[in-house]
């Protein structure tokens, strides 16, 4: 294919550079420095896609990310990637595009019948229609909803591309690099201020790469290019292209996304495709320009009909021609500028002109150059099934609601322009109330919330020696507040086309008896008549009415629907526009891909990893891992085919018979230092620990202030003033932090400090009837004696080059012992138990076989303690001193935590001794009962008890207390399961606990 | 994200802070007869005010110091911040 539409000696793109690319099947060639979209423009092609509710035939209408319709399915390496904007992609070799939302193909749509029944699909169609009856709802309406709606199709494989994060920090932020914006970045830097330009864009200059003008002495685009070369030149600037600023956040941080390899060629390999900035800038300058508004007419939603700014801008950065027989539908002076453009190139236009007369240069000018001019006329339909071919126009009469001598002119594009709406989506996301300003019919920023100020045609100054004066003048104001240099840049003199009043009028009438759609808002299909039915059936609200029609809703945020949305409600209700308001801007300002918001944190990144000193050895030796918290803990050790079942018991019977070991690394440790130590713990654990000699451990427990059981574990005094604490695994961090609140806060005057060790110490737990046994091997000068180191005895040995602490502790319900050692030598340490427990049937055992002997031990954890019982409910009631006060004492007089019917923890035996029960399960009295069943607690740990050989289980039901030897079940909806059990103790094995003391 | 001052490291991100809640709540003394009333005041009421509101902040990946700070829950302006020991307090 030939490009028909490419224009010579115009053009900012390298055109010696050609590149290949394939839409709907069929290849064309664009050149480097190309969009997708003018690409394509260039080949002839403004079909693009089927809109969303009528499947009509849309093109391309804007140049920029106000593009409501151009969206393709995009293809590339082999990955596939929906809603993509043709007019912001930029074009390299090896894409493939598709036309979205049609079947069998963009220009023969079975859809487009939604289109001829379009009196059928009014404004909350779905809301009346797919009502009733209830069930049709997920069998019939959801599924045809889904099928019908919807745009791309997203890729079920995983995003092939890296995506990255950075946090930058800077004096002054700019937004959009136009006159303004480049101005203030220029006068901010020279005034010593740290400065980051960002434009979204792959090129800076904003308007001055499109416009005719003259800044000092030189063409607008050739002062772009020096200013950008001063920049980059200096130290304390970064500019950034492919750059878009999309949320404007508390105490002035933004976020922007930068694009870094979609447009290249030859990325290298990690170069990130999209990089997210988080900016916390001191002072930022919005200068983000203005979108052109579009006019209302009849059918004005067909491909070929586009902005007139966007015509302009295909023309003079990317040297394509929209149409070679353009009609310029105006109500202001601008579109004269593209026409006369136009017209320099060899291309004749019509514009049509809604005022009365112009007096004003630029008009001159045009005419003066011999382009067609109609004032007072409108467009009163347009022709044309998958591209415009004629425009029907007539003559405006006196009160602009109906036309006279309709006339047809031919045409191949319709460049429509209804003036500019200022960009103030980053100043309202700041918190700028914005004012409706009536000269240009439009909301402006008012009072500023945050250290920001927005300049330039944003802040409604469509002039270039206005925004050239407001962007050094605030460069240098806003810096100043920083740099307090006062070196002051002046703006040079520039020249312009001075233009005229607009005409406040964009909503053409339709012509006599017919009953076209005009359309607002083109990628969600929404009508005027939309919104005049949405008005006549009582909303009234801009919110209501948006939401009711889905006005401003689709991917584009109505960038250039909005405002003639609210506009159009004010003209229905006959209010003034700031009394309708306007719809609230939220970041993101554009669509933002899923992948730039994760960043690195996918797959093993998602988060940190701990690792214990012995995790190697547990991955030699064929360790299966569980995540517990951010640690990796080996869960079972596999041996050939077993299962995790068979493992578990395996594991756990050895320790139960011979000696395990197992990696209790993870558990939370925080030494406790200070004379006040035994005091603070005294306060902090419900238990007494005054009295607790030197070299003996306790096990405590600790409540929140309401009552509830925060977290247990075992301190051990290792001096006079000094306390090692341990904490389970998953409260570690909050243990700490709740330490530290009531030696910070609320009783200061304690001396006491806490410092996490958890990582300073390796740790490994060395139970069952032969690990004393062991240990003697270990340290055989040692007394390790029930009389040498008792239960709950703390001892510190010499252990080769180190010192080793052992603590007599057991979770296991075993004789056990807690071995410690610093973490360099944790593997070492480890090596030494494993040697000398041989001949003594050592063997390493996981999580799931610690699980299943603290279960039949009766021992509570994290499964039980889940912050929603009491100590008497866990059958702790011991551990509560009846003598002293402590954390969450006094909650404990509630009426409802001194219930008799209250949930208490028992062990539950399936009658059969073979069915295990699921956790989770509730356990009732009769499950046939009448519903709703009455619940009378959970299953809330399982395992196969080794013990016993066969299922146990620890529930919390009401009344526990009460309930030994009652036959109840064990109800599991999810696996549809009914299981008879029996209440037994939570005790299941050595209930008198003579192990440990052995 | 909001940016704090924590008096002891300077401004850092609100991402290295925890939230502790009403500065001005004081835990009753131990030890002391304490009515259902006051207890029930001090665990589970809290007021919600617009506007400027006295709270503790700690500094969880930094020093790990509690800090109070006056916050303007309307705008999220931090007004000042404070160590513990100062007594600027108790007049919001």
């Amino acid at each position: 294919m030939t490009q028909n539409y490419r224009l010579k000696n115009i053009g900012l793109i390298d055109k010696n550079h050609k590149i290949s690319f394939i839409f709907n099947g069929k290849k064309y060639f664009g050149y480097k420095g190309d969009t997708l979209a003018s690409a394509l423009i260039a080949n002839g092609v403004h079909l693009i896609a089927r809109s969303f509710k009528y499947h009509r035939p849309r093109g391309i209408f804007g140049a920029g990310v106000d593009d409501p319709s151009a969206k393709v399915q995009l293809i590339k390496e082999g990955y596939s990637e929906p809603n993509v904007n043709l007019t912001e992609y930029e074009l390299v070799e090896g894409l493939e595009l598709k036309s979205q939302n049609c079947w069998p193909s963009v220009k023969l749509d079975i859809g487009e019948i939604n289109n001829l029944l379009n009196r059928f699909f009014p404004a909350g169609f779905y809301y009346k229609t797919f009502m009733w009856p209830k069930s049709f709802w997920y069998r019939i309406y959801e599924p045809f909803i889904r099928k019908a709606a919807g745009f791309g199709v997203a890729s079920l494989d995983p995003d092939p591309d890296r995506y990255e994060h950075q946090y930058e920090h800077c004096d002054v932020l700019v937004v959009g690099s136009g006159p303004s914006g480049l101005s203030s970045t220029l006068a901010a830097a020279k005034n010593g201020a740290r400065v980051i330009l960002a434009e979204d864009k792959p090129r800076f200059g904003g308007s001055l790469l499109t416009d005719e003008v003259t800044i000092g002495n030189k063409k607008g685009e050739e002062w772009v290019d020096d200013v950008i070369a001063e920049l980059k030149s200096m130290p304390n600037v970064i500019t950034k292209s492919r750059s878009q600023v999309f949320g404007y956040y508390d105490h002035n941080m933004l976020v922007m996304f930068e694009r870094k390899r979609d447009h290249l060629q030859d990325p290298k390999n990690f170069t990130p495709r999209e990089k997210l900035w988080y900016i916390r800038a001191k002072e930022v300058i919005i200068s983000t320009g203005s979108i052109e508004r579009p006019l209302v007419f009849s059918n004005n939603d067909r491909p070929g009909i586009l902005l007139a700014s966007a015509a302009k801008e295909y023309l003079k950065v990317y040297g394509v021609a929209v149409g070679k027989k353009p009609i310029f539908f105006t109500n202001n002076d601008s579109a004269y500028e593209a026409a006369i453009e136009f017209k320099k190139n060899g291309i004749q236009s019509t514009i049509l002109d809604t005022r009365p007369s112009s007096e004003n240069q630029i008009v001159g000018e045009a005419q003066k150059m011999g382009i067609d001019i109609l004032f007072e006329h409108g467009i009163a339909n347009t022709t044309g099934h998958l591209k415009v071919k004629s425009a029907t126009v007539g003559k405006l009469n006196k009160n602009k609601n109906s036309f006279t001598s309709l006339q047809k002119i031919d045409c191949d594009c319709i460049c429509v322009s209804g003036n500019w709406t200022p960009t103030v989506h980053l100043a309202s996301q700041s918190g700028n109330k914005l004012k409706f300003d009536s000269d240009s019919d439009t909301f402006l920023p008012n009072q500023s919330r945050q250290q920001e100020v927005v300049i330039g045609a944003a802040n409604g100054s469509f002039t270039l020696m206005e925004s050239l004066n407001d962007g050094f003048e605030q460069g240098f104001k806003s810096s100043n507040k920083i740099t307090n240099k006062n070196i002051k840049t002046d703006a040079p003199i520039s020249d312009e086309k001075n233009l005229g009043n607009h005409d406040k009028f964009w909503c053409m009438p339709l012509p006599e008896g017919k009953h076209y759609k005009r359309f607002v808002d083109f990628q969600n299909d929404v009508a005027v008549s939309d919104i005049e039915l949405a008005v006549r059936e009582g909303f009234r609200s801009i919110e209501h009415v948006k939401r009711y029609t889905t006005l401003g809703m689709a991917t584009d945020q109505g960038k250039t629907s909005n405002l003639n949305g609210l506009q159009l409600v004010s003209n229905i209700e006959k209010k003034i526009v700031p009394e309708v308001g306007h719809t609230t801007f939220r970041p993101p300002y554009t669509s933002v891909t899923i992948g730039t918001i994760i960043g690195r944190e996918v797959s093993k990144y998602y988060k940190a990893t701990r690792k214990s000193p012995m995790h190697e050895w547990h991955e030699r030796n064929n360790a299966v891992f569980v995540d517990a918290g951010l640690w990796l803990r080996p869960r079972y050790y596999k041996q050939g085919n077993e299962t995790l079942q068979e493992a578990a018991k395996r594991e756990a019977s050895n320790v139960r018979k011979n000696v395990g070991i197992c990696d209790v690394t993870s558990l939370g440790k925080i030494d406790i230092k200070g004379p006040d130590s035994a005091e603070f713990l005294n306060r902090v654990y419900t238990n007494a620990w005054l009295k607790l000699p030197v070299g003996k451990a306790r096990y405590g427990v600790m409540l929140r202030e309401d009552g509830m059981v925060f977290d247990d574990g075992t301190t051990t005094r290792i001096n006079e003033n000094h306390f090692h604490m341990t904490t389970t695994t998953a409260q570690a961090a909050n243990v700490l932090s709740h330490l530290e609140y009531y030696l910070q806060i609320v009783w200061p005057e304690l001396e006491v400090n806490v410092f996490s060790t958890t990582e300073q110490w390796a740790g490994a737990a060395v139970a069952g009837p032969n690990s004393r046994k062991l240990l003697s091997k270990l340290f055989p000068n040692e007394d390790l004696s029930n009389e040498g180191l008792p239960f709950m005895g703390y001892r510190e040995f010499k252990f080769f080059d180190t010192t080793a602490r052992i603590f007599r502790i057991s979770f296991s319900g075993e004789l056990a012992y807690e071995v410690n050692v610093m973490s360099d030598f944790g593997e070492f340490m480890w090596d030494k138990i494993i040697e000398a427990g041989e001949g003594l049937g050592i063997q390493p055992y996981g999580t799931e076989a610690l699980s299943t002997l603290r279960i039949e031990m009766g021992h509570v954890a994290g499964s039980e303690i889940d912050g929603r019982l009491i100590a008497s409910d866990l059958g702790l009631d011991g551990m509560l001193s009846k003598k002293k006060d402590f954390i969450g004492k006094r909650s404990l007089n509630r009426v409802a935590f001194n219930d008799e019917n209250r949930e208490r923890i028992v062990g539950i035996v399936p009658v059969d001794k073979k069915t295990s029960i699921p956790e989770g399960s509730y356990i009732v009295e009769n499950p046939n009962a009448e519903f709703p069943i009455p619940k009378l607690g959970h299953v809330s740990a399982s395992c196969w008890s080794v013990e016993h050989n066969n299922p146990f289980s620890l529930a919390i039901i009401k009344n526990g207390k009460n309930r030994k030897g009652e036959k109840l079940f064990a109800v599991s909806p999810v696996k549809n399961m009914s299981i008879p059990v029996e209440v037994v103790s939570q005790h299941y094995v050595d209930p008198d606990g003579e192990r440990v003391r052995s | 994200m909001l940016e704090i001052k924590c008096p002891y490291c300077g401004k850092r991100s609100q991402n290295e802070f925890a939230y502790g809640g009403d500065a001005t709540i004081k835990r009753p003394k131990l030890n002391t007869e304490v009515s259902d009333e006051e207890w029930d005041t001090f665990v589970y009421y809290r007021k919600n005010p617009r506007g400027d509101h006295l709270e503790l902040w700690q500094h969880i990946s930094g020093c790990r110091q509690w800090f109070k700070a006056k916050r303007n829950t309307a705008t999220h302006e931090i007004i000042e911040t404070y160590e513990l020991s100062s007594n600027k307090e108790e007049h919001s």
